[in-house]
């Protein structure tokens, strides 16, 4: 057969994350005190970004929290000028960026940076540049509540 | 079904001589239609047999593959049919149901693809080892290459590393063409005893070591701080291979093995994996690619299908490694796809955040 036929379709599933004691924690910390805090594994001594109940490396509890710094190492980055569906609108800078203190590196949108000529982008994005941390004002207590920009733009 | 009967025919058996049946399905969300072992057991010969279904993500296929042979090597059974299809050219944004592979509390809002998961290693490899786009594109120019001769590859054709750089940023610094299709297509093996594979066949491939290792799925705890590896190098495909290679008696794998079919979506991961599977040194493998050691007429052929570049059907493309790996051992590749005098074929997979990492290793006779 030439042609054969298609038909449209869909899957629209909804969900309610629980988002446990770790990530409240972690949540409240932001939201209430604008302080990004993390666990710390109570025998190699790993700070966790994010949080995470439990050391994967040691396979122990955790229950100490430290307060990270408020600037950090980008470790890896990238600039997406493409629109994905139910993906974030383009262009878009992300980077992992090792916090001051922080055993790991987590994600988040770097906003401070021109985006219209994607390589000059990149080039200032680079792994090694410093960022800082930058709250929103009106905090919701989701991972938006803050996000990153270079310390020289 | 076509898969099935095409390993079958080539075995010279039927479905009467096949006693158990393994399904390689990764995740569902491409085809639209939930757990699609359901409705596909008639088609693969499940009804009335033994019958499960393996899913590693993109290392599915291999870890069917695995799960074939543990069948045999239990002694349980003589003869397995490891087989699977995908459809995930039907589904019309799957980098959106690839997002949701992270989580949801502190990563997926990022816009996190597979692609960008490309970009985070692409950005450490040239920080680290000076790797150039170019040097990435060549992968694609190759990759095409093979494909020509590969009746059922997917994207092929004689293109140039200008082509590659001129094709559309997805994600900096990957491009259209480093980045893999959404295909379809099935896949099968068959897998049987050594007595059986002895009266049947006169060149069949033996497997001689499956593998695999997992790693954390979390990118930033493989960048910078106290991570114990780096996210641009393949360090748990490289401790995979080991234990492969100790299983396989192989010492120098740049030596032994003649070809290797690797699952590599963007031409990024194909540069740290052959670095990972002891090829080459960390940071050589761009360069090694330039002077043609990975070609069809190189020191080791590196995806003479063209490999996951060229054809992405994700539930079977690792079983399609072993299918080509097997086919090279067999001296049954298609014409200008096979390899001289192989000996050892390396076949892999990889699946999750570039999180499980599977290798089958075929060999001949000795």
């Amino acid at each position: 057969m030439k042609e054969m036929m298609t038909l449209k379709g869909g899957w629209n599933v909804k969900y309610n994350y629980a988002v446990g004691p770790t990530g409240t924690r972690f949540f409240k910390a932001l939201k209430g005190e604008a302080k990004i805090i993390a666990p710390k594994c109570p025998k190699c001594g790993l700070v966790m970004l994010p949080p995470r109940s439990f050391c994967e490396r040691c396979f122990v509890p955790i229950d100490e929290w430290v307060e990270v710094g408020m600037e950090g190492t980008i470790q890896a980055f990238t600039v997406v000028p493409v629109k994905f569906e139910s993906l974030p609108d383009p262009p878009y800078a992300i980077a992992y960026v090792l916090l001051d203190g922080a055993g790991t590196a987590m994600v988040n949108f770097v906003k401070n940076v021109d985006l219209s000529d994607l390589r000059k982008a990149a080039k200032k994005l680079a792994i090694g540049k410093r960022v800082r941390v930058v709250f929103e004002k009106k905090r919701k207590g989701t991972i938006h509540d803050f996000h990153y920009e270079l310390l020289k733009p | 079904m076509q898969a099935a009967m095409a390993a079958l025919d080539d075995a010279g058996m039927t479905m009467e001589d096949i006693e158990a049946v393994v399904y390689s399905m990764a995740p569902s969300e491409f085809l639209g239609v939930n757990e699609p072992d359901r409705w596909c057991v008639d088609a693969v010969g499940g009804r009335g047999r033994p019958f499960m279904r393996i899913h590693t993500g993109g290392a599915t296929g291999i870890s069917a593959a695995h799960a074939g042979f543990y069948h045999v090597a239990s002694g349980l059974f003589d003869s397995v049919l490891v087989v699977g299809a995908d459809k995930v050219r039907e589904c019309r944004d799957s980098q959106q149901v690839l997002n949701t592979i992270w989580d949801p509390l502190f990563e997926r809002q990022f816009g996190l693809t597979t692609i960008t998961m490309a970009a985070f290693q692409a950005v450490r490899h040239m920080q680290i080892y000076g790797t150039r786009e170019e040097r990435m594109a060549l992968v694609a120019v190759r990759s095409r290459g093979n494909a020509l001769n590969n009746p059922v590859a997917h994207l092929k054709g004689r293109i140039t590393v200008d082509d590659v750089m001129a094709s559309p940023y997805l994600c900096w610094p990957i491009k259209k063409y480093d980045t893999c299709p959404s295909s379809a297509g099935g896949a099968a093996v068959v897998i049987v005893s050594e007595e059986k594979a002895r009266k049947r066949c006169t060149r069949p491939a033996w497997i001689k070591a499956c593998s695999e290792v997992a790693n954390t799925v979390f990118l930033g705890d493989q960048m910078g701080g106290m991570a114990q590896m780096d996210f641009a190098d393949s360090d748990i495909l490289a401790m995979a291979a080991e234990e492969a290679y100790r299983q396989a008696g192989i010492r120098n794998p740049r030596r032994e093995i003649q070809t290797a079919e690797l699952y590599a979506p963007f031409t990024i991961c194909e540069l740290s994996m052959v670095e990972a599977l002891g090829f080459c040194r960390k940071g050589e493998s761009g360069r090694l690619n330039e002077e043609g050691f990975f070609s069809m007429d190189g020191g080791i052929a590196v995806n003479p299908s063209g490999g996951t570049l060229c054809a992405n059907a994700i539930a079977i493309t690792a079983l399609a490694r072993v299918c080509d790996g097997a086919l090279q051992v067999m001296g049954k590749a298609p014409s200008g796809m096979q390899v001289r005098n192989v000996r050892h074929a390396v076949c892999t997979g990889e699946g999750g955040s570039f999180q499980f990492h599977a290798v089958m290793i075929l060999g001949d006779d000795d």
